[in-house]
């Protein structure tokens, strides 16, 4: 009995003030779900690491970092010049890491017979201007635009590519997630949507845009026009804890769970 | 020690009463201290009358029109379908059928009240959208009519349940004055049991009503959520409680978007508070003739 509560004693006292390192991370919910699984396996892996991930957007993740709120901002488009600026201002410096690719992949229905769409043929049949399949090579059919949340991400970089600064049509309907695309197009003949690489399946056909596929090889030679890098940024003064975090996540193994999540390994991209 | 249980059995009560309003009070005010914050960006005319919703672009809008629009239509076109089959059940439950019949029916109607809504949308994606595109030939199945049609079946049990009790407890001696006088069966029902349980009648509906706006799940899934004002019966719609809930998940603490989806949530309590007690005061105070 004695032995226990001295054996416990011990343990408290020598372990009482255990190196806790603290990792905080916000941003992209698109490269949310790669980073969670990282810092599972980097928790289990390393005991004294504390790591919280949260979305909000690629907006906030960078303008978390560079008001030093955060350890490490995800984002799914780069850091953009008036970002720089406003960093330069802070004095900060910020490191840009590229940790995975994505493709988002423009659906319709299993029997639609359109294969191939342009982004210009793309953009006019979100923004509402073209409105039957015939116009673009198809059936007399109309076309029922299937668009996404504004909370999504594949929203934002549809909206980037593909939109522009269009918006997109008010009668467009916005699912919650890629599964509800996935099930709405397969009922609807005469549907459009977009999902990510992950998604495909039988019931639906993938366009090719400008005559690219998505696919990971057309992600990998940069030809899908849809493709984009995904990213950690960090400050320059970072903390070694931090920096060994992201050293894991471009790992080999790092570099697996992120194939295993079903986004593109940053290391098969061709240079 | 009598007088000891029944003071404490007095202010047990007193204290479950008292929590259920400091919830109630916990929830309005939280509400509008996240709602109100938006007006410092739009003005509350505009956020009612421009039907252009779309938080997320730059520059942003903050329209709801559009949603609101799409809310009355899924709730007008619900109650359409549920008030003629729940109060014609519901007469033919406490009237017309007899009672062997009447206990086979009534558990039955009130199995569907006990139907997740989850469930509810799952059967309009997978079976109800792709019978409507091919049935009308319309460009897709998740729109206003197959939301309404849902929620109507969502809501005809809580109509016929409330209806019926309120014919039951309609006294037999009006009937059989009724019936005495030479009235046939369908003028008694028409004329003088449904005008005696009015207000229970009218209640149900009001109840139908709050349940069918304030249903979200179904409408995330079935409405289509396109945010417009529609034309037409086929098109998607974004009713507000898709709007709030599809949203709020990713939207930032504190931004211009949170604080108007927080509006919209104090928009959709207004309605079913107002309508609340409008039937409140103008239906229960008037001659109750129960």
């Amino acid at each position: 009995m004695k032995k226990t509560i001295s054996l416990l004693l011990l343990a408290l006292l020598s372990g009482c003030a255990p190196h806790i390192e603290r990792i905080d991370i916000a941003g992209s919910t698109t490269v949310l779900p790669i980073v969670q699984a990282e810092a599972e396996e980097y928790m289990n892996a390393h005991p004294a690491a504390a790591i919280s991930v949260r979305g909000g957007g690629s907006q906030v993740g960078i303008t978390s970092i560079i008001n030093g709120t955060i350890d490490i901002g995800i984002a799914s488009r780069p850091v953009t010049s008036v970002e720089k600026t406003l960093a330069a201002e802070k004095g900060v410096k910020l490191i840009q890491a590229t940790i995975a690719h994505d493709a988002v992949s423009v659906v319709v229905h299993k029997n639609n017979p359109v294969n191939n769409l342009s982004l210009a043929q793309l953009q006019s049949i979100f923004a509402g201007k073209l409105t039957n399949w015939m116009q673009v090579g198809g059936p007399d059919m109309a076309i029922a635009v299937i668009s996404r949340d504004v909370s999504s991400g594949s929203f934002e970089v549809f909206s980037d590519v593909v939109l522009d600064s269009v918006r997109v049509v008010n009668s467009a309907m916005r699912l919650p997630s890629n599964n509800a695309v996935v099930s709405a197009i397969s009922y609807t003949p005469g549907a459009i949507g977009y999902v990510g690489l992950g998604y495909l399946n039988s019931y639906l056909n993938a366009l090719s845009i400008d005559d690219s596929m998505p696919s990971v090889s057309s992600v990998q030679d940069a030809s899908y026009p849809l493709a984009r890098p995904l990213f950690m940024i960090t400050l320059a003064s970072c903390s070694p804890a931090t920096r060994e975090f992201i050293d894991f996540v471009l790992s080999a193994s790092g570099q697996q769970i992120v194939a295993r999540q079903g986004y593109v390994p940053r290391e098969e991209m061709q240079q | 020690m009598k007088n000891i249980r029944e003071t404490t059995f007095k202010s047990l009560t007193y204290v479950s009463a008292l929590f259920t309003i400091i919830f109630l009070f916990g929830i309005i005010g939280s509400l509008f201290l996240e709602g109100l914050p938006l007006i410092k960006l739009v003005t509350f005319k505009t956020f009612i009358l421009n039907p252009s919703w779309h938080p997320t672009s730059y520059p942003a809008d903050f329209g709801i029109l559009s949603l609101i629009a799409g809310s009355l239509i899924v709730t007008m076109g619900a109650l359409i379908l549920a008030i003629p089959l729940g109060i014609g059940s519901a007469i033919y439950i406490s009237e017309i059928a007899g009672n062997k019949t009447r206990e086979i029916i009534k558990p039955i109607i009130e199995l569907l009240a006990g139907i997740p809504s989850v469930v509810y949308g799952l059967f309009g994606m997978a079976f109800l959208s792709p019978f409507l595109i091919r049935v009308f030939g319309i460009p897709t199945g998740l729109n206003a009519c197959s939301a309404s049609i849902i929620l109507g079946i969502m809501v005809v049990p809580i109509i016929s349940s409330m209806s019926e009790d309120a014919l039951s407890t309609v006294p037999r001696q009006l009937r059989e004055a009724s019936l005495a006088l030479g009235a046939t069966r369908w003028e008694t029902i028409m004329r003088v049991v449904l005008p005696a349980a009015k207000s229970g009648v009218i209640g149900s509906v009001v109840l139908g009503f709050g349940r069918a706006i304030g249903e979200t799940m179904v409408v995330i899934m079935v409405a289509g959520g396109a945010a417009q004002i529609p034309t037409s019966i086929f098109q998607p719609v974004r009713p507000m409680t898709a709007a709030v809930a599809a949203e709020m998940g990713e939207t930032v603490f504190g931004s211009p978007h949170f604080h108007a989806l927080y509006a919209i949530a104090i928009v959709l309590f207004i309605i079913t508070f107002a309508t609340n007690l409008i039937t409140e005061v103008v239906f229960f105070r008037k001659g109750d003739l129960k």
